[in-house]
């Protein structure tokens, strides 16, 4: 079987974002990037699923800039086989990034598409379940356990009460939460190994899809700060002062 | 008016139809009882003008039609109950939302942000190839919307042409509907997909409030050190009539369950008061909370980022502070 896995270059996690003056975006010149955390968890659930030999090759897909290559790296010295970078420099939203995979699964003919639930910049949480759409899919989102018996699926998935379980044929799409697993760091030798794996290159126009929006960002500004409150002494105080404000 | 819409149809005056709003709700509910969410997405549906379809799908839910048809700026609700739809299954309900869609030609699709809405309303915006737009906190007019990006860090004001605007609304962001409404009730119905099987489901059963529904939350972090200390919570939380959340970090370290997480990845919370007990206050929690009402945080750091954004501070051992607080609560 063959996996296809997204990977996003995003902001990394912890840094604290700024907010451009102009309104026009976040700052992301010389700010740290890193692969998606959720895409991470993507890319080792294939290779997990390759070590159990359900899966026979795992392609790694990414849509950005030259350096969504970088992106691309980190997922071949995690275990995946080769590289696919669909060169775009604008930011596309998540309908124009699932038919651009669906253009790549059409080439590929994956078994499963394993992408993560959202991006942690533009925190969609759309991609899986538009690319599971388009390719009239089932799509298995928030998966926190995947089975795979042959071409049954059985995924635990993670919803607002707690946890439900589904079955499905493949193929289909998941989407990763973050109980799923735990990814591995890459290792100086797969790092080196890495950069022997091969990338192919294409972009929306070879792939024949446009990626033309109907959405526009007007501006981008700063949420409103919370003034911090003081610091009480003890615990008699705390409460005087939700007495005060009429909370208990 | 039904008979002006039609006529602009036939005659495919898209400029005059375009004036006239009409938005598809998708209500949440469990088939024996409505999320109060689903109000929450009727007030955000409302600002938008126009009339409001409000669609029920499930099975045996006949209290939650009832009731949805009480929610006030509600026209029609639109009842689907059959098997196919008892456990709301994303390939099941974008069928009937696309053929009600089709029926109706809205101009606006909306549910309040849940695990299901969330899976199912991308599904029905590619197909109708439109974009969708998630978790909208504030309409400004019916075309433009904010929405919070990077944890909440920024607010992107966003314009959609689509013919057809799709998308979440945060439950916190709008005030629930009233419930004096009288809405007619129309039956539709659907065909079964079956691309997926439900098997089975595993829900954490407590008698506290829903944690996105309470006016108190008491929520517990890394510092609690286990989870037999988290009854310590449950006593604090069950004398304040509160629900009980937690952090990445508690949940990760197995002292609650998933369903429990605060955050940019987790539930979005804004009670009236949120105690922020053992939790340093990373970006991604603050993302889920920042927007409660009060906050108190209870830290034994004192450079904890919690206090950044917290009403009341208290810097102390957990230990020392809950097991007092839920004493001087009883008095």
């Amino acid at each position: 079987m063959r996996a296809l896995v997204g990977v996003k270059r995003v902001i990394d996690y912890a840094v604290k974002v700024r907010v451009k003056g102009d309104g026009s975006g976040v700052e992301t010149a010389g700010v740290k990037m890193s692969m998606n955390p959720f895409c991470e968890i993507a890319v080792e659930e294939a290779v997990r699923l390759k070590e159990k030999g359900i899966i026979k090759e795992i392609i790694a897909v990414s849509i950005g800039p030259a350096q969504a290559q970088e992106t691309i790296r980190t997922a071949l010295a995690m275990g995946a086989d080769r590289g696919m970078h669909v060169k775009h420099d604008d930011i596309l939203q998540p309908l124009a990034i699932a038919k651009l995979l669906k253009a790549v699964a059409e080439k590929e003919k994956p078994d499963m598409i394993l992408l993560g639930k959202q991006a942690i910049d533009d925190d969609c949480n759309q991609t899986g379940q538009m690319l599971a759409s388009l390719m009239g899919w089932p799509q298995a989102t928030f998966a926190s356990k995947v089975d795979l018996a042959g071409k049954d699926m059985t995924v635990v998935r993670e919803i607002d009460g707690g946890l439900e379980t589904l079955g499905m044929k493949l193929p289909a799409v998941i989407t990763t939460d973050l109980r799923l697993n735990e990814p591995r760091y890459a290792t100086l030798p797969n790092i080196m190994k890495a950069k022997k794996k091969q990338i192919d290159a294409t972009d929306p126009a070879q792939l024949g899809v446009d990626v033309s929006s109907k959405l526009q960002t007007l501006k981008v500004v700063e949420p409103p700060t919370r003034q911090a409150g003081g610091i009480v002494a003890n615990v008699q105080e705390l409460m005087a002062k939700l007495k005060e404000k009429s909370l208990i | 008016m039904q008979g002006l819409v039609r006529a602009v149809r036939r005659f495919g005056c898209t400029n005059i139809q375009r004036r006239f709003a009409s938005t598809l709700v998708i209500a949440e509910h469990n088939n024996s009882a409505l999320n109060a969410i689903t109000r929450s997405a009727v007030t955000a549906a409302s600002k938008l003008g126009g009339d409001i379809d409000l669609l029920v799908a499930g099975n045996n839910c006949d209290k939650v039609v009832e009731e949805a048809a009480k929610i006030s700026g509600v026209k029609r609700v639109l009842k689907a109950s059959a098997p196919h739809l008892e456990r709301r299954l994303a390939e099941e309900l974008e069928a009937l939302i696309l053929q009600t869609h089709n029926a109706n030609k809205y101009t606006h699709i909306l549910a309040a942000s849940s695990a299901c809405t969330k899976s199912v309303l991308p599904r029905v915006a590619a197909k109708l190839d439109v974009n969708q737009i998630s978790e909208v906190i504030a309409i400004e007019s019916e075309d433009t919307f904010v929405r919070p990006i990077y944890a909440g860090n920024a607010l992107a004001t966003v314009q959609s042409s689509d013919t057809v605007k799709v998308m979440t609304t945060r439950a916190t962001s709008f005030d629930k509907a009233e419930m004096s409404g009288s809405a007619s009730i129309e039956e539709i119905s659907s065909a079964a997909v079956g691309l997926t099987e439900w098997k089975s489901e595993e829900l954490s059963k407590s008698d506290r409030p829903e944690l996105t529904a309470a006016n108190v939350i008491v929520a517990g972090g890394r510092g609690l050190k286990s989870s037999e200390n988290f009854q310590m919570l449950y006593k604090f939380a069950d004398k304040m009539g509160a629900a009980v959340g937690a952090s990445r970090a508690a949940v990760d370290a197995g002292y609650m369950p998933n369903d429990a997480q605060i955050g940019q990845t987790g539930k979005v919370v804004a009670p009236d008061l949120y105690f922020a007990i053992g939790i340093s206050g990373a970006i991604q929690h603050l993302a889920g909370m920042k927007d409660s009402k009060t906050i108190v945080a209870i830290n034994k750091d004192p450079d904890a980022p919690i206090f950044q954004v917290s009403d009341v501070g208290l810097v102390d051992d957990l230990f020392n502070v809950v097991p007092t607080m839920t004493e001087e609560i009883k008095k």
